[in-house]
């Protein structure tokens, strides 16, 4: 999973390096279209009744709001697998150096903190 | 002075220091959509039940305006790749693509999307008249099936002057199809087709409305997150474009010729920008037209 080399190469080694960087060409190719096949997936998903399916599935009640929910939980997981489609090979972060990948644990906990905060406001003692 | 490592990588870091740049500008942007994101699960999560509107957006329109942005983050990275290749002419191609995808992607919502919400009504019912107006709400059979109540009758005002004119007592409303046949259990989900509001006018007396409001921002908390969180996105698409477009301009071509490598490295950046812009989407998408 190696991305193409960030510097400059010398003028003799062009070629090869050039069929280097086609090769990753073809390879944004295929994640175009799985992102766009997964567009149309998960527009898909959405007019399905979850609830209704595993209900006769497995032969249990399943209330509209929980069915709502299900559909939720798809479409998130959905997302989540293309936005990390986009993060490790759009924006290279499959292969990259140390100090982003820090940046980004910080980032990463820090946004969750801020998920946090509103976790927090639902329990307001106070104004609930 | 020339600016240091905007070409060679620092040897303590190993990166070109835009490189550096981009991704804390981009942990600042990830700070500033979760905290709007964050507010938008809080207020969800606090909606009464039938509060929380569905299928009031258009889907193929949705549908089609992620596509664009999608293709627009492959021509962007192939943009780069044929940088990389030295192959300038495939660059400004790719670019143009981008540029024109990212134009068509503010069109779409600038002159179809956004406007449409303005002539489009919703009139709040008060719950003492919800009865009253039950051949447009279809709360009996809701209720039996366990489904949140309707408590808003929606679709294009046909007497404008009873928004301004205390003397017209009622508003006049071309239903949209939901109201107009609202025990028809297809209508229980959003249609992915939007259907265009019917003929059947309801009248409805101003005594009995809670408030009554078109689709913009006042209209719910839902519509308030949705045109902060869109219109901040197409403000970042906005940027990016011009960004692109300075990058595609022959100005650009001269750095190029100076070192090629250069502009693969400003394009790599602007780039990973329009990729978190193109991530940013993935989440809006499914979370204000789907769900």
């Amino acid at each position: 999973m190696n991305n193409p080399p960030d510097i400059a190469q010398d003028p003799a080694e062009h070629e090869e390096y050039a069929h280097g960087v086609h090769q990753h060409v073809s390879r944004y190719l295929i994640v175009g279209a799985i992102l766009l096949f997964f567009t149309l997936l998960t527009v898909a998903l959405s007019y399905v009744d979850f609830g209704g399916f595993f209900a006769w599935l497995f032969h249990i009640h399943i209330s509209p709001a929980t069915s709502g929910k299900l559909n939720i939980a798809v479409a998130l997981i959905v997302a989540a697998f293309k936005v990390s489609l986009v993060a490790l090979i759009f924006m290279h972060l499959a292969a990259e150096k140390r100090l982003i990948y820090r940046v980004l644990i910080f980032t990463g906990f820090f946004v969750l903190g801020l998920f946090w905060l509103t976790y927090l406001a639902w329990y307001d003692p106070i104004t609930r | 002075m020339e600016i240091p490592y905007t070409i060679s990588t620092r040897p303590d870091t190993g990166l070109w220091n835009a490189k550096i740049g981009i991704w804390l500008f981009l942990a600042s942007e990830v700070m500033l959509f979760g905290g709007l994101f964050s507010a938008y699960v809080f207020l969800r999560l606090d909606a009464q039940p039938g509060e929380w509107p569905h299928g009031l957006l258009n889907v193929p329109i949705g549908t089609m305006n992620t596509a664009v942005l999608i293709l627009s983050s492959v021509t962007v990275v192939l943009a780069w790749a044929a940088l990389k290749m030295r192959r300038y002419n495939a660059y400004w191609w790719y670019m143009l693509a981008t540029i024109s995808c990212g134009i068509i992607f503010l069109f779409v919502k600038l002159y179809f999307e956004w406007p449409q919400k303005f002539s489009h009504y919703g009139v709040f019912i008060k719950p003492a008249a919800r009865e009253k107006y039950e051949q447009y709400l279809g709360n009996h059979r809701r209720d039996e099936k366990g489904l949140e109540p309707r408590i808003e009758i929606t679709g294009h005002l046909e007497n404008h002057e009873a928004l301004t004119d205390p003397n017209v007592k009622e508003y006049e409303i071309a239903l949209d199809p939901v109201n107009a046949d609202p025990d028809n259990p297809s209508n229980d989900r959003p249609h992915f087709i939007p259907l265009p509001a019917t003929d059947k006018v309801a009248k409805i007396e101003k005594a009995d409305v809670e408030r009554m409001d078109s689709f913009g921002p006042w209209h719910s908390a839902y519509f308030a997150s949705y045109f902060t969180i869109t219109g901040l996105h197409g403000a970042h698409v906005l940027g990016g474009v011009l960004v692109f477009l300075y990058m595609w301009l022959p100005v650009s071509k001269k750095v190029y010729q100076r070192n090629p490598e250069h502009l693969a490295n400003r394009v790599e950046v602007a780039g990973l920008f329009w990729h978190f812009v193109d991530l940013i989407w993935i989440f809006v998408f499914p979370l204000f037209y789907l769900l």
